[in-house]
């Protein structure tokens, strides 16, 4: 789970990570007051988005008058702001942070996250502050400095100074960087982070150590415990179908096919989507039903599905392990009654109880398009609309 | 043969009392799985399903028991794999889906130096048919044989074990390592394994996206593997940035693709079927 730069330096205040002074605002007029309370004569409006790439999308806009702060979040606010990872539609701003200003004397790169390849947190600094690490770990992995830390020990003195020296900073920089990171370690650790990346993280010309940007990103395992966290998701950020399906359970994510598919297992699901391809066809959604879900659940995931303007025919493709068939088909048949399902239905059922699964479907009534394994489903879906698999 | 599991195993079942605990535990009993009894504290003394409960692992190990299937759920599965570790069972099978990542960060520091084995979490556990099953997957469409299959996802290993089943042959021993981003045993642990096993004389390896451990995998094989392997990489058409359902599964930093990982395959002499309904065509074609 993603949260907004605001909220993350909120945290970051919590846990004693330096950020600098701002205030969150929604519309231009509690722009223009908010940098009056801050006082200062220079500001940064940020457009409060979850997409990275801001700053080349025009979303950062540095502001000497309170008129100009005005402007800016006038124009932010309402607008969709394109960035190098957003789609060509953009996302729409609803929020600036206005920050106070700061005397930069350099940008440096810092990130917690969980190295796979380990299996341990591990630190990543760089001199190269401001650009993607990605970029960096191209062009120039020798730039980027890694200490794995050891979950029992947590984050050691001598680690967080070795990176603060590999930074090449001197006197009480180091001194603030150390301190710095061993409470930004804190707060991955606390908070069941699976990232925190800050870029850039600057070092001021009175020697501070401070985050000028706040990048979080929460293990969805984890959030059982910090039901405060779970409060700052913003719904708006989300895709609202991925949202619908996340209250009943299911894991579903829209992507631009034509085909609805409804699968269990994360794995079969992928592989759903894969063969769909394979024959020429798009797949319109990904969606897990997971192995413990009833016959509501396959009905929600139906109407998530249909709720999709682009999809044109749904393909059920169930090896039955923990789930079963006949679960499966009460399902199709629950939600085949509530909503009037005038597309093709494709439906391949195998595993635990498919007899029963089989027969209860075809007892129905449902107009439907049986098939013998899933390359066969694949086909007849794709064939279904038009095509020719 | 087979690896890690077999009719002598004896299992423990750690949350017997939870609903997919006791649901499991008589699907086990019923494949003919040595089960002896569980585990749920506080509730030590009673029983279940005519099988012992008791407080603690010690006591199940003092009963004799060497394999554990954790169906705790997630706030305190991490706590259990590792009382499972102290207490001397040899092989760990965690099923429970959700584990914290920093939870396990900590169970794999803590197992490193102790003589266990663990497989999952959020995995379907491990097979050896007609002798042991130990996990969730349907025991039927198994078949006693000579292919390993290993995987990171549950219900497209049953798709490989169906299609094997279909072309007249059977299965060693599967296991699904797991689809978390921080999990026990490896694909490099059971191509190991399988690799040294007698009866075992070809693999089926399902990945997906997400890290890097299939192309570590696939260095592997070239190294060190003389059997035929088969393999898939799940999630080709998964968008970059999304979680595809497993924690693990996620193509983050342009890193972790179905293109890279099915490369690494090749390089390696694996026979990457591109179609998920081909991987029993693609073996019987190898063999």
């Amino acid at each position: 789970m993603n949260i907004h730069e605001y909220q993350a330096k909120g945290l970051f205040e919590q846990y004693d990570v330096k950020t600098l002074r701002g205030i969150i605002a929604s519309n231009s007029t509690e722009a223009a007051e908010a940098c009056k309370e801050l006082g200062g004569n220079i500001w940064v409006v940020k457009a409060q988005v979850h997409a990275g790439g801001r700053g080349k999308g025009g979303g950062i806009i540095l502001c000497r008058s309170p008129d100009e702060v005005y402007e800016a979040a006038d124009k932010l606010i309402g607008s969709r702001l394109i960035t190098p990872q957003t789609t060509a539609d953009g996302v729409e701003v609803r929020k600036i942070y206005v920050e106070e200003g700061c005397n930069i004397s350099r940008e440096l790169y810092l990130g917690i996250v969980l190295d796979r390849e380990r299996d341990l947190p591990v630190i990543m600094a760089s001199i190269e502050g401001g650009i993607e690490i990605e970029e960096v770990a191209n062009k120039n992995p020798e730039k980027i400095l890694k200490v794995h830390i050891d979950p029992i020990t947590g984050l050691g003195d001598w680690q967080a100074r070795k990176i603060a020296f590999g930074l090449g900073l001197q006197g009480n920089q180091i001194k603030h960087c150390v301190k710095f990171m061993k409470s930004l370690y804190k707060l991955f650790v606390n908070l069941d982070c699976s990232i925190v990346e800050i870029n850039p993280l600057v070092v001021s010309s009175d020697d501070e150590i401070i985050a000028l940007d706040a990048k979080i990103n929460f293990d969805s395992s984890g959030l059982f415990r910090h039901k405060e966290i779970e409060e700052l998701r913003d719904v708006y950020e989300e895709e609202p179908l991925e949202t619908r399906a996340d209250k009943v359970g299911l894991n579903y994510i829209k992507l631009n096919g034509e085909i609805g598919c409804m699968v269990n297992g994360a794995g079969l699901a992928m592989a759903t989507m894969d063969i769909i391809k394979l024959h020429g066809g798009e797949p319109a959604n990904f969606l897990d039903v997971g192995g413990g879900a009833d016959s509501k659940q396959v009905a929600e995931g139906f109407k998530v599905i249909l709720s999709d303007p682009e999809v044109k025919a749904i393909f059920v493709n169930i090896f039955g392990g923990i789930m079963r068939c006949d679960f499966i088909a009460e399902g199709i048949i629950t939600a085949a009654k509530e909503i009037n399902m005038s597309i093709p239905l494709i439906v391949r059922l195998a595993g635990t109880n498919v007899e029963l699964g089989k027969q209860m479907l075809s007892e129905s009534g449902l107009d439907l398009i049986s098939a013998d394994d899933m390359n066969d489903g694949a086909i007849k879906a794709i064939n279904s609309i038009g095509g020719n698999a | 043969m087979s690896i890690w599991l077999d009719s002598n195993s004896k299992i423990v079942v750690q949350g017997i009392t939870g609903k997919n605990g006791q649901f499991h535990t008589e699907q086990m009993l019923d494949y003919g799985t040595k089960v002896i009894g569980g585990v749920t504290p506080g509730k030590g003394g009673q029983e279940t399903q005519g099988l012992p409960i008791w407080n603690t692992l010690s006591e199940a190990t003092d009963a004799g028991a060497n394999v554990s299937c954790i169906f705790v759920p997630p706030p305190f599965a991490a706590d259990a794999i590792m009382e499972a570790a102290d207490s001397g069972i040899e092989l760990i099978v965690a099923i429970t889906e959700g584990i914290p990542a920093l939870d396990m960060v900590k169970v794999k520091k803590y197992i490193e130096n102790i003589d266990t084995r663990l497989i999952g979490p959020n995995c379907p556990g491990i097979i050896t048919p007609g002798k042991s099953k130990v996990g969730i997957m349907p025991g039927h469409i198994h078949r006693r044989g000579d292919v390993g299959i290993i995987s990171r996802s549950g219900t497209l290993t049953y798709e490989a074990v169906n299609q094997v089943t279909e072309i007249g042959l059977g299965q060693s021993t599967c296991i699904g390592i797991g689809g978390d981003p921080v999990n026990g045993t490896n694909f490099i642990d059971c191509l190991e394994a399988f690799e040294k096993d007698n009866n075992t004389k070809s693999i089926i390896m399902i990945g997906e996206i997400g890290g890097s451990a299939e192309e570590t995998a696939s260095e592997y094989v070239k190294e060190y593997v003389s059997k035929p392997v088969v393999g898939f990489i799940a999630g080709r058409t998964a968008p970059p940035g999304k979680r595809m359902g497993h924690a693990g599964a996620i193509i983050s930093g342009g890193k972790g693709t179905a293109k890279a990982k099915m490369n690494a395959m090749e390089r390696a002499g694996i026979h990457v079927s591109e179609n998920p309904s081909e991987l029993g065509k693609t073996l019987e074609e190898i063999l």
